[in-house]
């Protein structure tokens, strides 16, 4: 079997691209059918400001679910990091690094606990991410009731609403992050150990990996990602919203993401690219239902059926691979 | 290499034993009734157990479901569906209480059903199909009531819930779902030991040993899927006398029960664990919210106390079972 050899990191999955591109297709079609606009500017813009929240989410997911892991905390996270990257702006522009400097500093710690409950302590990813979730949804619901905090104005102008043409600057960011993340995991050594350790954690082991080390630097990472949404959301909204990340769905929305994009939650295969493909999809999805004036609860109706049937393709086309 | 596993703990118990957590529970309900000496009183015991039945139940069916090896985070969504269904179909109309009943309890087998055939069948990972079926129920049945419930229950249906036997000889009031609760007990525990249940536990521990040793595994995976999907029926019918119609009703309760069944010692990932350890952590949890609430912890700050608490108690468990 050739294929079990090849490097798992550099095996790309074009599924979720085709999707994409037969679902614009057929959206665009239905839309202009219907005498709407799918590619106007202002859809444009605010598709790919939907991808940008979500996908920067969806990256860091992708790598503590290479890793076999899972954060479910992810929500509450971005939410803590827009209340603390206003409050400590406060509106004043020379707030601004302090601001995202703290709120990058307070997801990295959450990321910490998550990765040491997880590895130090044994803990079930599916639990400890859970429960640190429960406890930042306390301190949330009993510290704030609505937005608090101001963002600073610069950081609202830029990362907020600056666009290059149609391309919003958030979602640039996005980009540059999926690619960092696409390099640490198709070319850097930790890249490499946590794609051992999501596959076969003893394999790792016992190849001198430190799965320990490897999946709380994952951890660590997938946190700041979601803090790094969070500050985009700030910048966005303008203040600190402290039920941004759960009304968004962002703990179950960036796991199915990552999963349309071809990573299996089992851990081991995957990449970036796919999950950006995903968040694509989803923000598409959620664009052509705008134009049609599709009623939000049919909508959400659609998206499960859509989840569930792209995996199950991926899971078909598997079988057929192991077949053959 | 290191070849001695390391021990941090010398207490050691057998697998799936039900030790830790009836010491758990007696340790929060000595809390209680050091707080609250009347908690422990009949009449007061016996309706706590009468509330705590719909979680019990939920968490019994998702003992079957994680067992084999699976999740089920559809229980909520579909609780919320069927309190809301429920309402709308029987529009306040005594006659139409058992029509519905019965109604209820073959979509919950349908729902059941689904997740089943499509985890196994169609080889999606139960996550992701469950989380699927919770987008879809959610949305489908917002959008079916147009957004507000609508209807009522009748007062045969909401007796189940909220009424009980007076003045029974010694004990006083003892709440329908009280009865509800033993039996449903006695069932579980009943099939859990039966080959069914056992073949479950074989399916969870190792699917491929038990696929060659002669056992359906997608078929016995769909009945757990079943079981889930016909506790989260029971559970609505509890839910909707006691508290009321609402598209709350159910929100939540999926990671409740989850969290119930892994303190009560069940392993996520399957194989390992008992249906009673799993009702009996229900029952802790629950005991772990009567005692928030009675030493005065703010409703929001519940969640925080309640993370702390669940992580602390599974990364004990952890510990010891990593020292086997």
């Amino acid at each position: 079997m050739s294929s079990a050899l090849s490097m798992p990191a550099r095996r790309t999955s074009p599924g979720v691209f085709v999707a994409l591109a037969l679902t614009l297709a057929i959206g665009w079609l239905v839309v202009t059918i219907q005498g709407g606009r799918l590619f106007s500017v202002p859809t444009t813009v605010s598709l790919l400001h939907v991808a940008a929240g979500l996908g920067l989410v969806a990256v860091g997911q992708t790598l503590v679910i290479i890793g076999g892991s899972l954060d479910l905390s992810v929500a509450y996270v971005v939410s803590l990091s827009t209340l603390v990257a206003a409050e400590t702006m406060g509106g004043a522009d020379a707030a601004l690094l302090p601001g995202i400097g703290l709120a990058l500093a307070v997801s990295a710690g959450i990321g910490l606990l998550n990765g040491l409950l997880v590895t130090g302590a044994r803990i079930n990813p599916f639990i400890a991410t859970v429960g640190v979730g429960l406890i930042l949804k306390g301190y949330l619901d009993n510290g704030y009731d609505g937005p608090a905090g101001k963002t600073a104005p610069s950081l609202v102008r830029s990362l907020g609403y600056q666009r290059i043409g149609p391309v919003p600057v958030s979602f640039l960011l996005l980009l540059g992050v999926a690619a960092a993340a696409w390099f640490v995991l198709a070319r850097t050594r930790f890249g490499h150990h946590l794609i051992a350790v999501g596959g076969d954690p003893e394999v790792a082991k016992l190849s001198g990996v430190r799965n320990g080390r490897v999946l709380v630097t994952a951890h660590v990472l997938c946190s700041l990602c979601a803090g790094l949404a969070g500050i985009y959301l700030a910048g966005r909204l303008g203040s600190g919203a402290p039920r941004v990340g759960t009304e968004g769905l962002y703990d179950l929305e960036s796991i199915a993401a990552v999963v349309l994009g071809g990573t299996a939650l089992a851990g081991g295969t995957g990449g970036v690219a796919g999950t950006v493909g995903g968040v694509l999809l989803l923000a598409g999805i959620d664009a052509i239902f705008n134009q049609l004036a599709v009623d939000a609860f049919f909508k959400q109706v659609i998206r499960g059926v859509i989840i569930i049937a792209a995996v199950a393709v991926y899971a078909q086309r598997a079988r057929r691979k192991a077949v053959s | 290499m290191q070849l001695v596993e390391r021990r941090p703990l010398p207490l050691r118990f057998r697998a799936g034993s039900l030790v830790p957590i009836v010491v758990l529970l007696a340790v929060l309900l000595v809390l209680v009734a050091v707080r609250q000496p009347g908690f422990l009183s009949p009449p007061s015991l016996l309706s706590f157990l009468g509330r705590s039945t719909p979680i019990v139940l939920l968490a019994a069916g998702q003992y079957f479901v994680i067992v084999s090896g699976e999740f089920d985070l559809s229980v909520g969504s579909l609780v919320t569906a069927q309190v809301v269904v429920a309402a709308r179909l029987i529009d306040s109309e005594p006659s139409r209480t058992w029509p519905v009943v019965a109604l209820l309890l073959a979509f919950g087998i349908v729902v059941g059903a689904l997740n089943g055939l499509i985890t196994t069948r169609l080889r999606v990972p139960s996550f992701i199909t469950t989380l699927g079926m919770f987008l879809i129920l959610v949305g489908a049945v917002y959008r079916w009531s147009g957004g507000a419930p609508t209807g009522g229950l009748s007062e045969e249906f909401r007796r189940f819930g909220r009424r009980a036997f007076e003045d029974v000889p010694g004990v006083g009031r003892v709440p329908y779902a009280l009865l509800v609760l033993l039996v449903v007990a006695t069932l579980a525990v009943l099939l859990s030991r039966s080959d069914f249940g056992r073949t479950l536990v074989a399916v969870g521990g190792n699917p491929r040993a038990a696929e060659l040793s002669g056992v359906r595994v997608w078929r016995a995976k769909t009945l757990a899927f079943v079981l889930s999907g016909v506790a989260a029926t029971i559970a609505a019918i509890l839910l909707g006398g006691y508290s009321g119609v609402s598209f709350q009703a159910g929100a939540g309760l999926e990671f409740g029960a989850i969290t119930a069944v892994v303190l009560g010692g069940v392993a996520l990932g399957g194989g390992r664990g008992s249906v009673a350890g799993a009702m009996l952590g229900a029952l802790t949890l629950e005991t772990l919210f009567a005692l928030l609430n009675f030493y005065g912890v703010s409703g929001a700050l519940k969640s925080t106390v309640q993370g702390g608490i669940i992580l602390l108690a599974v990364a004990v468990s952890a510990v010891r079972s990593a020292s086997r």
